[in-house]
C-alpha cells in the first residue's frame, strides 16, 4: 500500500520539540559540558574527559551516601507500601465518615516540605519536643542531635508519617473503583477475607501501586528538604543522602566538575530503577505462571 | 435445584415504610418452580434487581420470608444459600487461570483436589471451554468470561438456582444469540432453575418459560409469551410488551354508551355492561387498550370503529406503521405494506374481540365477542 508522503507533518512536531529543547535537553546538556570540562575561570575551561567521573566514583563519602540512600528508600518502600494499603482498606467506603478520613489523611500531604522539618526537629527534641520529652522520660534515651540510630528512626518516621497518605489515597482510589458485583460473586464463592483480598482488591490495585512505588522510590531516593531541616545531614554524616552530598559538592564546594559528573550518574541511577522496578511489577501482575494450581489441562 | 417461594415477601431501603411507594419492593407471595426458566422484565429502576438480590442472600428483604424448597432460608447469607449468580459485568479473578476461577468456589469450601479437578473438567465440558482451562481469565473476551462467571455456579453441585443480572449487555449482538442457546442447552441438560433479569422483552420471552413483569416494584403480571401478548393484566404489561406497545387510551361512559372524548364508540351491550358494573364498583377510570397489531381500517359508521385523523404511514417494508389521532389520543396501526393510506380523515377499528378494557389499571373481564363487533 502507498503512503502519501506528507513533509508538513514536522512542522507540527516543531513546537513540542522546542519546548522540551528548552525544558529538558539544554539544561542537560549543560551538565553534561560541566561534567567534562575543568572550568577554570568564565573564559577559560579545559576538556578533561572522564577524569571528574572517575574522581566522583572513587570517592568515598559518596559510597556512603549512596549505600545510606539505598537502605533508606528501601526501607521507605518497606514501610509505606504495607500501611498505605492497610490504611485505604480500614477506611470507612462512603458517607461523612469517609470525607472526614480523607481530609485527616490528606493533612501531612498539604504541609510544604521545610515546615515538616521544622515539626519533626520541634517534635523530637528532648527538652521541648513532644515525642523527645516524653521518650525520655519513658526511659528511652533519645537524643537525634547526639544518636545516629535515633536520627535515622526520626528521619525514617518523619516520612512516613509525611508520605504514607499518598499511598493510601491512591490505594483508596483504586479500591473505590472496584465494582460491587466483585464482592458480591466473592460471597457467593465463599471466599475468605484474605481471598478477597488476595484475588480482587490486590490485582485491581495493581496500577495505582505501581505508581505509588515509582513515585515513593524517586521521591525518596531524592530527599533532601526534611533531613536538612531536620539532622542537617549529621550527626556525623550518618543522615547525609545523595542531594544533600551532591549540594554540599556543588555550592558547598564549588566542585561543578565533579558535581555535573555526580547528577548524571544520580540521573542514570534512578531511570535504571525505576525501569526495572516498573518491569519487575508489570510481570508480577500480567504474566506470572498461568497457573498457580497443580492443574493443567491438556 | 430448588422450588423457591416468597412468603409476603417485601423489601423497603428506608425503615418504617409507610405507604406502597415507599416499598422497593412491594408486598408478594409468589413461587418459582423447580427446574423453571424464568425471565424478570421491567425497566430500569423497578426493583429486578432488588428481588435477585433477595434470591441469592445479597440482600435482606424487610419484610416476609424466603423459602428453598419449604426451608426457610431468609436469615442466611449468600454463602450459605449455594445460589450462583451471574452479573452484568462479567466477574472473573483476574490473576487466576480459567481453572482456578472455576475452581475457586470448591476449593474455598474445602472440597478435595481430586473431586474439584473432576467437578472442573465436567463443568468446561458443558461450557465448551475445556481449552481454555490452562489460560489466564483476563485475556478473554467478554462472553467467555461470562462464562465463566456461569461455570463458578456450575461447580457446585448443590446449587439451588442460578441467577442472571442481565448477562449479555456487554456482549456483541452476533455472539447474544449464541450464548442464550447455549445457556437454554444447559437448562435442559441440567434441569436447573434460572432467573434471568433484563429488560429486554425479545430475550425475556425467546429465553423463558415464563416472564414476570415488574414496574414500580411490583409484579404486574406472571405468564407465557401469548398472555402478556394477548392478556395483559395490567395496562404497564400492554405498553411494555411489543414494538410499538399496546394503544391505550381512556373512555367514558354516559348513558348512551361509551365514547372517546366526543367521538361515540359503539360496544354491544354485554361488554358495556360489565364495562359499567366495574365503573361503578371500583368508581375506577377506564382504559381501553388495543395492540397495533389488530387495529384496522373500517368504513364509516362501522361497529366498534371511531372517526379519526391519520398523521403519517410509515412503510416498513414487512409492514407500514399508520399513526392516527383520535380526540387528541395517538393511535398506532401495523397494517399489510399494500393497504392504501392517506393522510386525513379515516375510521378506525378499536372495538375488536382482541380489545382489553382496564379498570384502573387492571385488566377486567370485559370481552366483546366476535359476533357482536361485526
Amino acid at each position: 500500500m502507498n503512503k502519501p508522503v506528507n513533509q508538513k507533518a514536522w512542522l507540527l512536531v516543531v513546537p513540542v520539540f522546542i519546548c522540551v529543547a528548552f525544558s529538558a535537553i539544554l539544561p542537560l546538556m549543560t551538565v553534561v559540558n560541566y561534567s567534562v570540562q575543568d572550568i577554570i575561570s568564565p573564559t577559560q575551561h579545559v576538556f578533561v574527559g572522564t577524569e571528574w567521573f572517575r574522581n566522583i566514583m572513587t570517592d568515598p563519602d559518596l559510597r556512603g551516601a549512596l549505600g545510606r540512600q539505598i537502605i533508606f528508600s528501601a526501607c521507605v518502600l518497606l514501610f509505606e507500601i504495607p500501611l498505605g494499603v492497610g490504611l485505604a482498606l480500614a477506611m470507612p467506603a462512603s458517607g461523612w465518615r469517609a470525607s472526614a478520613a480523607l481530609v485527616i489523611l490528606a493533612m501531612p500531604l498539604l504541609i510544604p516540605w521545610n515546615v515538616v522539618g521544622t515539626i519533626w526537629q520541634i517534635f523530637g527534641r528532648p527538652d521541648i519536643g513532644l515525642l523527645g520529652y516524653w521518650l525520655n522520660s519513658l526511659g528511652f534515651d533519645y537524643n537525634y542531635t547526639a544518636s545516629p540510630t535515633a536520627a535515622w528512626l526520626t528521619v525514617l518516621v518523619m516520612d512516613i508519617w509525611h508520605w504514607t497518605p499518598l499511598v493510601a489515597l491512591l490505594c483508596y482510589a483504586g479500591l473505590r473503583a472496584i465494582p460491587d458485583a466483585f464482592y458480591q460473586a466473592a460471597e457467593i464463592d465463599g471466599a475468605s477475607r484474605f481471598a478477597v483480598f488476595r484475588y480482587i482488591e490486590l490485582p485491581k490495585m495493581r496500577g495505582v501501586l505501581m505508581i505509588a512505588v515509582l513515585l515513593r522510590f524517586m521521591d525518596s531516593f531524592m530527599i533532601y528538604t526534611e533531613p536538612f531541616v531536620l539532622t542537617g545531614g549529621g550527626p556525623g554524616d550518618s543522615t547525609t543522602f545523595l542531594s544533600q552530598y551532591l549540594t554540599q559538592k556543588a555550592v558547598g564546594q564549588f566542585d561543578l566538575g565533579p558535581a555535573a559528573a555526580f547528577s548524571l550518574i544520580y540521573f542514570l541511577i534512578i531511570l535504571l530503577l525505576c525501569f526495572i522496578l516498573y518491569n519487575w511489577m508489570s510481570r508480577v501482575g500480567k504474566g506470572g505462571p498461568a497457573a498457580e494450581g497443580d492443574e493443567h489441562a491438556g | 435445584m430448588a422450588r423457591i417461594e416468597f412468603q409476603n415477601l417485601a423489601h423497603a431501603y428506608r425503615p418504617n415504610p409507610a405507604t406502597l411507594d415507599d416499598y422497593a419492593l412491594q408486598p408478594m407471595s409468589m413461587v418459582w418452580e423447580d427446574g423453571g426458566a424464568y425471565a424478570l422484565l421491567g425497566p430500569s429502576g423497578c426493583g429486578k434487581t432488588t428481588l435477585l438480590n433477595i434470591v441469592s442472600g445479597l440482600v435482606k428483604p424487610s419484610e416476609g420470608k424466603v423459602l428453598f424448597d419449604g426451608r426457610d432460608v431468609t436469615a442466611l447469607g449468600a454463602r450459605e444459600r449455594n445460589i450462583a449468580q451471574v452479573f452484568q459485568f462479567p466477574v472473573i479473578y483476574d490473576t487466576m487461570s480459567v481453572f482456578d476461577n472455576l475452581a475457586f468456589p470448591l476449593r474455598n469450601r474445602k472440597i478435595p483436589a481430586a473431586e474439584v479437578r473432576k467437578r472442573v473438567h465436567e463443568v468446561a465440558e458443558i461450557l465448551d471451554m475445556t481449552r481454555d482451562l490452562p489460560h489466564k481469565a483476563s485475556n478473554l473476551a467478554a462472553d467467555a468470561k461470562q462464562k465463566i462467571s456461569l461455570g463458578r455456579g456450575l461447580v457446585r453441585q448443590d446449587v439451588a438456582a442460578i441467577l442472571f443480572d442481565e448477562p449479555l449487555t456487554v456482549i456483541d449482538p452476533a455472539m447474544k444469540w449464541m450464548l442464550r442457546r447455549q445457556l437454554k442447552k444447559i437448562h435442559q441438560q441440567l434441569k436447573l432453575t434460572l432467573i434471568y433479569v433484563t429488560h429486554d422483552q425479545v430475550e425475556a420471552l425467546t429465553f423463558a418459560d415464563e416472564v414476570v413483569v415488574m414496574t414500580n416494584g411490583r409484579v404486574v403480571q406472571k405468564g407465557g409469551a401469548d398472555a402478556l401478548f394477548l392478556r395483559p393484566d395490567h395496562a404497564f404489561v400492554g405498553y411494555f410488551i411489543g414494538s410499538p406497545g399496546m394503544n391505550l387510551c381512556p373512555i367514558e361512559l354516559d348513558a348512551e354508551g361509551a365514547r372517546i372524548g366526543a367521538q361515540r364508540l359503539a360496544l354491544d351491550t354485554d361488554t358495556l355492561a360489565t364495562l359499567r358494573h366495574a365503573h361503578e364498583h371500583a368508581n375506577g377510570s377506564l382504559t381501553l387498550g388495543i395492540r397495533p397489531e389488530f387495529v384496522r381500517l373500517a368504513q364509516e359508521g362501522e361497529a366498534g370503529a371511531v372517526k379519526a385523523q391519520v398523521l403519517r404511514a410509515q412503510q416498513l417494508g414487512n409492514y407500514q406503521l399508520v399513526t392516527a389521532q383520535c380526540d387528541g389520543h395517538l393511535f398506532n396501526a401495523k397494517l399489510e405494506p399494500h393497504v392504501r393510506v392517506v393522510d386525513g380523515p379515516a375510521w378506525l377499528r378499536l372495538a375488536a374481540p382482541e380489545t382489553v378494557f382496564f379498570c384502573n389499571d387492571e385488566r377486567i373481564d370485559a370481552r366483546i365477542s366476535e359476533g357482536a363487533a361485526r
